[in-house]
């Protein structure tokens, strides 16, 4: 084991989720009047009546099936009385499904981003580096799925890469498991990791937001004009913009 | 029994001349900002008119409000909870800013930085949206007393209700003006809808706001609201909507809309309401019936029982005083002359209309009879169908009834003062055809035509103990930067902490009150000028050499 190994698959790994959960406590902090999925429906709604659904079905079917895969050891779900064959062909009907509409989605979604002009001019720096970033995450994840499993002979991410996840949420770290594993899953983590880092910084703290408690709540909500100013609430700083026109130049450059 | 206060306005629609300052002050004071530019917290729309926006009560397209389902109970129209959160990812019920309209500015630079040449320079039109040349096809109010109606009043949704027949005649015998904020309802399907639990109904008050730290956009209020005055406010991605002006409301002065009338027919003050029966009545199974279901639900403050529960529920007692006093009670269940709009959308609407008599009046006089006489009044409020069946497609749910009623108080107002006016006396007769009594025509007259500002506007303020708690009462420049300092967030324009709703405070209010110099020196804020001189900064500084 080399000192990269210990960097890529220890260091890394830590590292970004230290960010993570910093970034999510200092984001909500600072910035609750930031924290929103900035939707973009008011501008154009034809396209992301299918990209948006289509996406987020497909990522929510993908974040339940790493759950699976990495979290739950597999002899837990042979005890079950899933074997390998079974797990075999629903992790990769599933995960097709999944990938074909994750990807789809995303590929709308960023189309639409890109020639719908006001939704192009709402797009901040930050919305583009996640986009490239979960890009790469989805686009690794799907190559090293189509290369490994579906053409290849398939690869038992299960002796290596879901053990390795476990061992650094037990913090007794195994990086040796990470060595050989095929490279276009090495780099689909890599890549994972830096979205990791990057995610309380994008508007992808929406996800945290997810409006469960609605189906549990009365429907008309009661606040007490002073239940506004409880303890803790910040005094406010400046969100005001004037009104101008944005620049039509930057309808043509990415 | 629980008793709440609900600050709630009646508009009275006979004397809106269409000038739309309320719109434009308040559009000065709360949404002069980016992202909000097409948005109107006050809009005036000439009816029959498709509305703003475009066909806002088309609820079968919209799905906004309240139905009843055949159990009796209530549902949102637009789908459950269930089905809200199953739709989150793409609104299906969303209007999208070309239902209201693109929103531009003008080339003004132009005007002045343009070279010398032949022609004359324009300012030509820029959308705020791609900051490209754009042709302006429709706004806020481009239907205007009628502008190009012959093309866009068909597809007004009451005239769809009603025969066809009736549309084009309709054309010629009426318009009026109707000038709307947010309804404050009391069972807001707008708060109904959202799933972050981020909009709320204030205890105290009854104003509906939305918490600007916990809107998370999902946007689902904006398609609950069926008057559709939750807006989206596109650059920040959350959700803001008229807010009744709670912080000049809290030191007692009138919302900005009302304080600008110009036709001076808005009137403010608190209802008190019996909380407990408001989803009973909500639900009641006929339509027609709504309209005395939410009347039943206003409380009598004069009655004891009744101040004394106000008292347990903890309502101080200059509030009960003001209800007492309220102009609203009196116009809503003492003279029975305003209503609700469309209270079949089953939110309980609280800013109601007195329907507007005097395109009748028109209508008599342009023919050469008597306008102010009682007989020939009545006698044309039943004959003149249309009018009528619209006035009710909006206020009464179609009932043409209780508008009739109301109009014929109005009609007989007009006459019985006439009478006093030429000196021929007091006549009961007219007082009598319309059920009420000689006293309280003139009373109500009083209220209609000549009340003075402390009689349309009555609003407790909140109170002293309580002024620590103020969202306003901190330093008005208490904050980093301030107004017009500019800048977004490092996450974009919606990221970094708000901004205060009105950069204003307690003292400065009292002090502007009883001041006779302007009380703010070196800003213009329309939240708290008065008129009072012309502040600093009003103008741009003179130039050297002038
Ligand atoms: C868990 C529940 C989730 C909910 C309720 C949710 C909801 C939403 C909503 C309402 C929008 C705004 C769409 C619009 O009107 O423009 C949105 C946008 C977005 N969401 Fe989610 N989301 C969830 C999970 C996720 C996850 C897990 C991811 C990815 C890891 C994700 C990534 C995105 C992205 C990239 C956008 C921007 C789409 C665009 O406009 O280009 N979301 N989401
Ligand atoms: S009118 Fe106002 S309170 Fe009523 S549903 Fe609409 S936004 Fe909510
Ligand atoms: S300011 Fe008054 S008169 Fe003018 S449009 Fe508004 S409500 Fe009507």
């Amino acid at each position: 084991m080399t000192t990269w190994d210990i960097l890529l698959w220890v260091a890394m790994p830590y590292a970004a989720f230290a960010v993570f959960v910093v970034g999510h406590i200092w984001r909500y902090r600072y910035d609750k009047f930031g924290w929103t999925t900035r939707s973009s429906q008011t501008y154009e709604s034809r396209l992301l009546r299918w990209g948006s659904p289509m996406f987020h079905l497909g990522i929510l079917m993908v974040i339940a099936g790493h759950a699976v895969g990495l979290l739950i050891p597999r002899e837990w779900l042979y005890a079950i009385g899933i074997d390998e064959h079974m797990y075999h062909l629903g992790a990769t009907a599933l995960g097709t499904a999944a990938a074909v509409l994750t990807l789809a989605g995303l590929a709308i979604l960023i189309y639409r981003r890109r020639t719908v002009g006001p939704v192009f001019l709402a797009t901040t720096r930050m919305d583009k580096l996640m986009y490239v970033v979960l890009g790469a995450v989805l686009l690794f994840g799907t190559i090293a799925t189509v290369m490994y499993q579906l053409l290849g002979p398939g690869y038992e991410y299960r002796g290596t890469v879901g053990p390795w996840l476990r061992s650094l949420i037990v913090f007794q770290p195994r990086p040796e498991l990470m060595v050989d594993v095929p490279i276009m899953f090495q780099i689909h983590v890599i890549a994972a990791n830096v979205l990791f880092a990057l995610w309380p910084f994008t508007r992808l703290v929406h996800v945290w937001s997810a409006p469960i408690g609605y189906l549990f709540r009365p429907y008309i909500v009661y606040r007490s004009r002073d239940d506004a100013r409880r303890p803790g609430s910040r005094p406010a700083r400046p969100g005001w913009e004037g009104i101008q026109t944005p620049d039509p130049k930057k309808l043509t450059k990415l | 029994m629980k008793v709440m206060a609900q600050m709630s306005m009646v508009m009275n629609l006979d004397k809106c001349i269409g000038c739309h300052t309320c719109s434009v002050t308040c559009k000065q004071a709360w949404t002069n900002r980016s992202g909000v530019e097409y948005v109107w917290f006050n809009n005036v729309e000439t009816r029959p008119g498709i509305g703003y926006p475009r066909r806002y009560e088309d609820q079968e397209k919209w799905g906004g409000g309240w139905v009843r389902t055949k159990s009796g109970r209530l549902k949102l129209r637009s789908g459950g909870r269930m089905k809200k959160l199953a739709t989150i990812f793409s609104n299906p019920k969303l209007p999208e800013i070309h239902d209201y309209y693109e929103p531009w500015t003008y080339e003004y630079d132009m005007l002045l930085n343009a070279p010398a040449g032949e022609h004359t320079p324009v300012a030509k039109p820029k959308s705020l949206l791609t900051g490209e040349d754009m042709k302006i096809s429709w706004s806020a109010n481009w239907d205007d007393n009628l502008g190009g109606s012959a093309e866009t009043m068909a597809e007004d949704p009451i005239l769809q209700h009603m025969s066809e027949h009736v549309a084009s005649e309709y054309e010629d015998t009426y318009m009026f003006y109707l000038p709307r904020i947010c309804e404050h309802c009391l069972n807001p399907s707008c708060v109904a809808s959202c799933p972050s639990g981020a909009m709320y109904k204030r205890v105290e008050d009854g104003i509906v706001l939305v918490d600007q730290d916990q809107c998370r956009g999902w946007r689902m209020c904006v398609s609950g609201c069926p008057y559709k005055k939750v807006y989206f406010n596109h650059k920040t991605g959350k959700a803001e909507k008229c807010t009744l002006c709670y912080p000049r409301l809290e030191v007692g002065l009138p919302t900005v809309c009302s304080e600008t009338c110009v036709g001076r027919l808005r009137y403010l003050g608190l209802v008190l309401y019996d909380a407990d029966k408001v989803a009973e009545a909500a639900s009641v199974e006929d339509e027609h019936a709504l309209l005395d279901a939410q009347r039943s639900v206003f409380l009598d403050p004069h009655d004891p029982a009744v101040v004394q529960a106000a008292r347990e529920a903890g309502i101080p007692e200059d509030w009960i005083d003001a209800a007492q006093r309220s102009p609203i009670h009196k116009l809503i269940n003492e003279y029975k002359v305003a209503l609700p709009l469309h209270p079949e959308y089953r939110t309980m609407p609280m800013v109601w209309y007195i329907p507007p008599l005097s395109p009748v009046v028109d209508v008599i006089a342009s023919s050469g009879n008597d306008g102010e006489d009682a007989k020939t009044l009545f006698a044309a409020i039943a004959k003149l169908r249309i009018p009528l069946e619209y006035l009710a497609g909006l206020f009464t749910a179609g009932d043409t009834r209780p508008v009739e009623a109301s109009l014929r108080k109005l009609a007989a107002m007009r006459s019985y003062m006439r009478g006093i006016n030429l000196g021929e006396g007091k006549d009961e007769r007219i007082a009598d055809a319309v059920g009420m009594t000689g006293d309280s025509l003139e009373e109500m007259y009083r209220l209609l035509a000549i009340a003075k500002y402390e009689e349309r506007y009555v609003i407790p303020a909140a109170h002293t103990e309580q002024a620590q708690e103020l969202d306003e009462l901190a330093c008005s420049l208490d904050y980093d930067g301030g107004p017009g300092m500019g800048g977004a967030g490092p996450f974009g324009s919606s990221s970094g902490q708000q901004v205060p709703v009105a950069v204003e405070n307690f003292h400065a209010l009292k002090n502007r009150q009883t001041a006779d110099r302007p009380s703010t020196s070196g800003r213009v804020n329309l939240l708290n000028w008065d008129g009072n001189g012309a502040p600093t900064g009003l103008f741009p500084p003179k130039s050297e050499g002038e």
